[in-house]
This record gives structure tokens, C-alpha cells and sequence, in this order.
């Protein structure tokens, strides 16, 4: 069974790929948008805050569960690849939502979850620092992207063209293999 | 095709006319995703109305002011409490209305306008921006004007507003026949005008009536909802004498004259709340509701100190209509997201930048003051 990420890892990583996917895509539309503005926020808010709590529930599995190891015929150069993006997409998954509850702490928002559930300031007031991490909140969500595309490209090289069952070994189905 | 095969790490026995088709859709996958994200991204959208184009848009028109808002740029601080009598408990489940209840309260008094140095003068619409701090960390924020209704009723028309309503360089005043075109395409900011222009000004902020200008939700305990406008309406007498009429000098005589009556007397205003019926239009802030409608007094807002702005005070706060606390909820107004969307752009900006001193001090002689 060590050839396949355990069942917490699979049903986290799936759930949590549905919600960075749904995340960026609002998060790009809800800049550019007047009339869904609010809607769009209004989800951004909790949606970040529950990536950040399975963030860091999926690094505490990972820990104990080590995830199972790149096939032996795999380049070195992808191997580090492989290791990078993963440093980055973790990186990224705790800190785009620090820095937004940052930039908004910082802003002197409210930061309201759903109905009367707030989440307390993490940063003092300070709008210099708040327009700062709104940029550094964009450059962050950029970098996802790329991450994420970058990401999904290499996951369908491992399923479709190496089928070396690296994309087995996270698929929410089990190989015929 | 070994070659290919070689390169991917693709097994052996895979045909290059397979591995290129396996090849394209990973390319189409990853390539639609990317274009998923441009599209939510606007960029395939370029004439699109955004909140930074309304925003660029401010700035065209009133010139570069770095660190003040694009919009209602000049402004005094102010703050004291609200008091609930009760009534608004049966209407909102917000914790400001229960009976008894003393919030308190932080706000500005400005003037409409991105122009941070201008003279006052008694038609300038003037505003008023509250924030109120519940004890469960929830906050109302919300923006004023003393106007009964808004001048448009969309966000597009907010932008073709701005643009008709541009002084001319040659005469200081907007050109009638940009102005008379926006009025033919947009009759209900026509007949929003006719309703302003005919409003009574008084003599200043204190004596001045502020309106929600959008309509909301009241959400009550008992899980009924209601459309809802309301209004602060002043306890002290109006009168129609304006300073700025009197003939003073002083480029700032509204907001002086408000400041030395608020440090002379706390200021008071009542927060009338106008229940709307099912027939009565949300979504077009151009639209008065008929007058027959109730309206209940749910509390009273003293204001006891004026400061100029400064670090910490209401200048770095974003008076967000939409930051509402249960019990208050958007209505369906397209105007209300649009202006947290072009608040939100216009705080970023200006919190990014360095700030130069209000004009106004809430001393009569600015220049000594400062």
C-alpha cells in the first residue's frame, strides 16, 4: 500500500484542488467585477480560511504519512522539479490566506466569515502595510497559477504519456495495474 | 518517434500517433485552464467596466490628489455613540438595536467630490460615513448623502455620469450639452435631478438630513426580512442661512462651523428607518419610495468630537457600505457592490501613498492651525 498517498492525503488533496481552482478563478473575477463584487468576496473570505486550516491538516498527514516515492527511472531535473513545485504549492496554500487576513487586519476590516462569525486581526492597522500585502496578495495568486497549471501538466505527463503510476498513486480511483 | 518517446519518458511501445494525441489534449487541458482564468481575469474582455477603470476615471477627472479618497475627498473626522431605543430589535437582529443598547460610533463629514482643497459651498452634496463597533467585533459601516435619491441608477451610468458632469477647462462648469445627452439616455437620472435640485439645503452638516440612498434588508431574529431605506435625521432646527452665503472668507466655513458646534454641544441626529413593501423598487436608488411609508426612530447618534484627519483616524478607514453586521443585509441595488468594489480600489491607492494634510482642520484658521 505504500505505492498510493494515503486516503486522508487522496480526499484532501481532490477537495482542496476543487477550492484553489474555485479560489483563483474568483479571486480573478472578483477584481475586475462591480456587480458580483460582493458576492464573489463574500465567499473569497471563508473559502481562504478553510484552505488554510486543511493546509495545514494536510501537512501534519503528510508528516506522518510520507507520501510514496518518484518511480527510479525518473530524470533528475524532474525530480527537482518535482520537489520545488511541491515546496511552492504548500508555501503558497498557507500564504496566500495569512496574507489576506493580513492585508485586511492591516486595512482595519472586518473580517467576517459567514453571518456573525469574525476572525480577529493578525496585523495592527496600517494602510501602507495593507496596500503593500494587497499587491503581494495579486503577485502570490499569480504565482499560483502558474504553480497550478504547471502542476496539472505535469500530473497528465504521468497519467496519459510516462504512466510510470505517479498519477496512480494520487487518483481518486484505484489502477488496473 | 523513439525520439519523442525518449524525450517524454513515454513507454516504448506507445505509437507517435498516440503519443501526440495523448500530448495535445494534455496541451488543450492545461492551455483551456489558463484561458479560464484570463476570461474570470477580464483580459479577454477589454472594454469591460471595472472598478479600476471608475476609479481611473475619478482620476482623470479631478486631477492627481495622492493619499485622498478619489471621492469625497475633503473631509473632518467625528465621533461619539448610538443609542438604541428598542424599536429597531422587532426589525433587525443586529446587536446596535436592542433596547438600551450604546454603541460606539466613528465617522466623517465630507464633502462630494475628489477635490481634497476645494472651497465649500452650500450645494456641494455633503456626506456622512458611520461606522459602528459592536462588542462582538461585527461592524455597520455606512455612507450618506444629503440627497433624498441617487443621481443613477447603475454603475455604467455612474461612469457616463462622470464623464458628462467634467468641468470644461474653459468655463469651470460642465458642458450643457454633454450633460443634456446623458439626461436623454438616462431619464431616471433626469427625473433624480429634478428631486435633488428641488431639496431644501440648510445651513450646514449638523442641521443637514443624511439617506441610505440604496435600500437594504433588515433581517429580524424571527427570520422575517424586509426591504428597508433609512435616513439620520437632525434633531437640531434647519436653518437655511449657509456661512459660505454669509459671505465669509473662510474656505472652509461648513466644516468649521460644524466643528465649533460639536465641540459647543454634542450633535444629534435620529436614525429613522423606512420600512419598504413588496411593490416598493430595491434596485433603483434614482426612485423615492412613496411618502406614506412608516418610518420608525430607532435610536439616537450623538456626535461629541470632531478631529482633523490624521493617522488612525476615519482617513484610513474604507466606509464600505456592504460591511453590514447580521441583521443587515445587501438589497438587490446593482450600485451597492459596485461601490464596495470602487471603495475598495480607491482605499488600496490611497493607502498606498504618501498623505498630505487635510485641508480642513476644524479650526477656522487653518493656517495658524497648521
Amino acid at each position: 500500500m505504500t505505492d498510493r498517498f494515503n486516503l486522508p492525503a487522496r480526499l484532501l488533496h481532490w477537495t482542496m484542488a476543487t477550492m484553489i481552482l474555485a479560489m483563483l478563478l474568483i479571486g480573478a473575477a472578483m477584481v475586475t467585477s462591480l456587480a458580483d463584487y460582493h458576492a464573489l468576496v463574500a465567499l473569497h473570505r471563508p473559502l481562504g480560511a478553510l484552505i488554510l486550516l486543511l493546509a495545514v491538516l494536510r501537512l501534519a498527514n503528510r508528516w506522518r504519512h510520507p507520501p510514496p516515492p518518484l518511480p527510479a527511472d525518473l530524470p533528475a531535473w524532474q525530480r527537482i522539479a518535482a520537489h520545488g513545485s511541491h515546496v511552492a504549492l504548500y508555501g503558497l496554500m498557507l500564504a496566500l490566506p495569512l496574507v489576506g487576513w493580513g492585508m485586511l487586519s492591516a486595512a482595519r476590516y472586518p473580517i467576517v466569515l459567514a453571518g456573525p462569525v469574525v476572525l480577529p486581526p493578525i496585523l495592527p492597522q496600517s494602510p501602507m502595510l495593507a496596500a503593500s500585502l494587497r499587491h503581494v496578495h495579486t503577485g502570490l495568486a499569480y504565482a499560483l497559477v502558474a504553480v497550478f497549471l504547471a502542476h496539472l501538466g505535469a500530473a497528465l505527463m504521468h497519467a496519459l504519456i510516462r504512466q510510470d503510476g505517479v498519477f496512480a498513486s494520487m487518483a481518486p480511483w484505484r489502477s488496473r495495474r | 518517434m523513439t525520439l519523442l518517446n525518449d524525450l517524454t519518458g513515454a513507454p516504448p511501445g506507445m505509437t507517435g500517433r498516440s503519443l501526440l494525441l495523448r500530448l495535445s489534449t494534455l496541451g488543450a487541458v492545461v492551455a483551456g485552464t489558463a484561458g479560464g482564468f484570463a476570461y474570470a481575469g477580464g483580459w479577454l474582455s477589454p472594454g469591460l467596466l471595472t472598478p479600476a477603470r471608475i476609479v481611473d476615471r475619478f482620476e482623470a477627472v479631478n486631477g492627481p490628489h495622492p493619499g485622498f479618497r478619489r471621492n469625497h475627498a475633503k473631509g473632518l473626522c467625528v465621533a461619539g455613540r448610538f443609542a438604541a431605543n428598542g424599536a429597531g430589535a422587532r426589525l433587525s437582529k443586529a446587536a446596535l438595536f436592542a433596547p438600551g443598547q450604546v454603541t460606539p460610533v466613528l465617522g466623517r463629514v465630507a464633502l462630494a467630490g475628489g477635490q481634497p482643497y476645494a472651497a465649500d459651498a452650500e450645494t456641494t452634496v455633503r456626506s456622512l460615513a458611520l461606522l459602528f463597533r459592536q462588542s462582538d467585533g461585527e461592524e455597520w459601516r455606512t455612507g450618506m448623502n444629503n440627497i433624498p435619491v441617487f443621481p443613477v441608477r447603475t454603475p455604467e451610468a455612474f461612469a457616463a455620469q462622470l464623464l458628462a458632469a467634467k468641468p470644461d477647462p474653459a468655463t469651470g462648469k460642465p458642458d450643457p450639452a454633454r450633460m443634456a445627452a446623458f439626461f436623454a439616455d438616462h431619464p431616471e437620472s433626469a427625473r433624480a435631478a429634478a428631486l435633488i435640485k428641488a431639496r431644501i439645503v440648510t445651513g450646514g452638516f449638523a442641521d443637514s438630513t443624511f439617506w441610505s440612498l440604496n435600500a437594504f434588508r433588515f433581517v429580524a431574529a424571527n427570520g422575517s426580512v424586509r426591504p428597508v431605506r433609512w435616513a439620520f435625521v437632525p434633531e437640531r432646527m434647519a436653518t437655511a442661512e449657509t456661512p459660505a452665503r454669509a459671505g465669509q472668507a473662510d474656505r472652509n466655513a461648513l466644516f468649521d462651523t460644524f466643528a465649533a458646534q460639536v465641540r459647543q454641544n454634542p450633535q444629534r441626529w435620529h436614525l429613522v428607518v423606512t420600512l419598504g413593501r413588496v411593490e416598493d423598487p430595491t434596485a433603483d436608488a434614482t426612485q423615492p419610495w412613496p411618502p406614506d411609508r412608516e418610518g420608525v426612530d430607532v435610536g439616537t447618534l450623538s456626535l461629541t468630537e470632531v478631529t482633523p484627519e490624521a493617522p488612525h483616524t476615519c482617513r484610513d478607514i474604507n466606509f464600505d457600505p456592504l460591511v453590514l453586521p447580521d441583521g443587515i443585509a445587501p438589497s438587490d441595488d446593482p450600485l451597492l457592490s459596485a461601490r464596495s468594489a470602487a471603495y475598495a480600489q480607491s482605499f488600496t491607492r490611497r493607502a498606498g501613498e504618501a498623505k498630505a494634510p487635510s485641508a480642513v482642520t476644524g479650526a477656522p484658521n487653518p493656517g495658524a492651525a497648521l
